[in-house]
């Protein structure tokens, strides 16, 4: 089954397998030039705050995700995996592109 | 002999997030020879037809990117002499003792402008490529295993001062400017390709704000097919594609970046064409950037310039 992951920024939302990290889904929605970046939590391109739901995650560099984010659910969205209906909001460089309506197809 | 001083990129370390999931990774799907394990639970890597115990190195860290990366010397008085010649240029230099990694002799450490840790060092255990010094065949079945570089090319690195850095690898290690890339205003290079050898690059930086990140590590493939073949490999294992395959206009070199598990960028390369020392720099001007990377689509990939470990 899947889990539908709402994006608050811009209240759309995607279906997302709990075996398929967030970033997965995101990026089946296909949004023009979205900088993804490195897809194993080691860059910082994607990050976002999980405002609500539960969820699994593998590890992910100290470099972008310090302790503190990690107690508010700062997370790097390659290395989230849903275990429930999830609501978040997208913080770091992917925002610009996730929020900026021209980059919807 | 025409190639003294220093030889060649000898070693990477490179820090994973997941240790067992990255040797699956470098040994099964990139096809590098594992040859150690230290207590420090260290893994020591090499592509199949490099000679020296490793030249690709990971370890287990709650972040990733690049330790240290080194050069081989010619030999212990070569080594010597460019510590002396550091210091006196006023780089600070500190000794790592023989055998700190896994057959590797006495290691010279310093830290360049742009937050790099860089070594050099004479001796590694030449271990050989797996096929005989008499009579050999051309290859052996290591070739055949993952994708199987020829060796480790080269490194580009992300980080401030790359004007100072140029500097340290032209007039104290024996480096030559082979291309770069200028500035908006003209003034000053964003990136910096530099060859101690025969080659295209032996390391590159590019102007970055933070310190010390990598861009990727290049290994060698020896045709365009062989990197075609290596795409085709990173898609049947779901590894992450950046660009490619495509070819730079910067070194002409033919290429695909990806990314490891940990999201360290690696290269697998081919081509390029053969400098020498009297060779002027080729100038791309910052307008042209994106031909520099990718040639046939003209285009300055984003990631390029924000995705780094």
């Amino acid at each position: 089954m899947t889990h539908t992951v709402r994006i608050e920024d811009t209240g759309v939302s995607y279906a997302c397998a709990p075996r398929e990290s967030l970033l997965e889904g995101l990026n089946r929605l296909g949004l023009r030039g979205i900088p993804t970046g490195c897809h194993g939590g080691g860059c910082g391109v994607c990050k976002i705050e999980v405002l609500a739901g539960e969820f699994q995650t593998r590890a992910m560099s100290r470099d972008h995700v310090s302790d503190d984010d990690v107690a508010h659910h700062r997370l790097l969205a390659c290395r989230v995996y849903p275990a429930s209906d999830l609501s978040l909001k997208v913080i770091g460089k992917l925002q610009r592109k996730v929020c900026n309506p021209a980059s919807v197809r | 002999m025409a190639l003294t001083g220093v030889l060649r990129p000898g070693h990477a370390q490179v820090r994973v997030l997941d240790l067992e999931e990255s040797v699956r990774f470098y040994r099964d799907v990139l096809g590098l020879v594992e040859t150690g394990r230290d207590a420090e639970g260290r893994v020591y890597f090499k592509c199949w037809d490099e000679r020296d115990h490793n030249s690709y190195v990971i370890r287990q860290a709650d972040r990733a990117g690049l330790d240290f990366f080194g050069f081989k010397v010619l030999d212990k008085a070569t080594l010597d002499k460019l510590d002396a010649d550091l210091q006196a240029y006023g780089l600070a230099t500190e000794l790592i003792p023989a055998g700190e990694m896994l057959e590797t002799g006495e290691r010279v450490r310093f830290t360049l402008p742009s937050g790099h840790v860089m070594e050099l060092y004479a001796d590694k255990t030449c271990i050989g490529n797996g096929l005989t010094e008499v009579n050999p065949a051309p290859w052996g079945p290591q070739r055949e295993h993952g994708i199987a570089p020829v060796r480790l090319d080269h490194a580009l690195l992300y980080g401030p001062n790359v004007a100072e850095v140029q500097k340290i690898f032209t007039e104290v290690l024996g480096f030559y400017l082979v291309e770069r890339v200028l500035t908006p205003d003209g003034d000053g290079n964003v990136a910096i390709w530099l060859s101690c050898s025969h080659k295209v690059h032996d390391i590159a930086f590019a102007e970055y704000p933070e310190p010390g990140k990598l861009h990727h590590c290049s290994f060698l493939m020896e045709s365009w097919e062989q990197v075609l073949r290596a795409g085709d490999i990173m898609s049947m294992n779901l590894v992450p594609v950046d660009i490619g395959p495509t070819r730079h206009g910067v070194t002409r070199g033919c290429t695909i970046y990806a990314w490891d598990p940990s999201g360290n960028r690696f290269e697998t390369f081919m081509g390029g064409y053969q400098p020498y020392p009297d060779y002027g720099p080729l100038t791309w001007t910052f307008d042209n950037f994106g031909q520099g990377l990718d040639y046939p689509q003209r285009k300055l990939h984003e990631t390029f310039l924000t995705v780094v470990s």
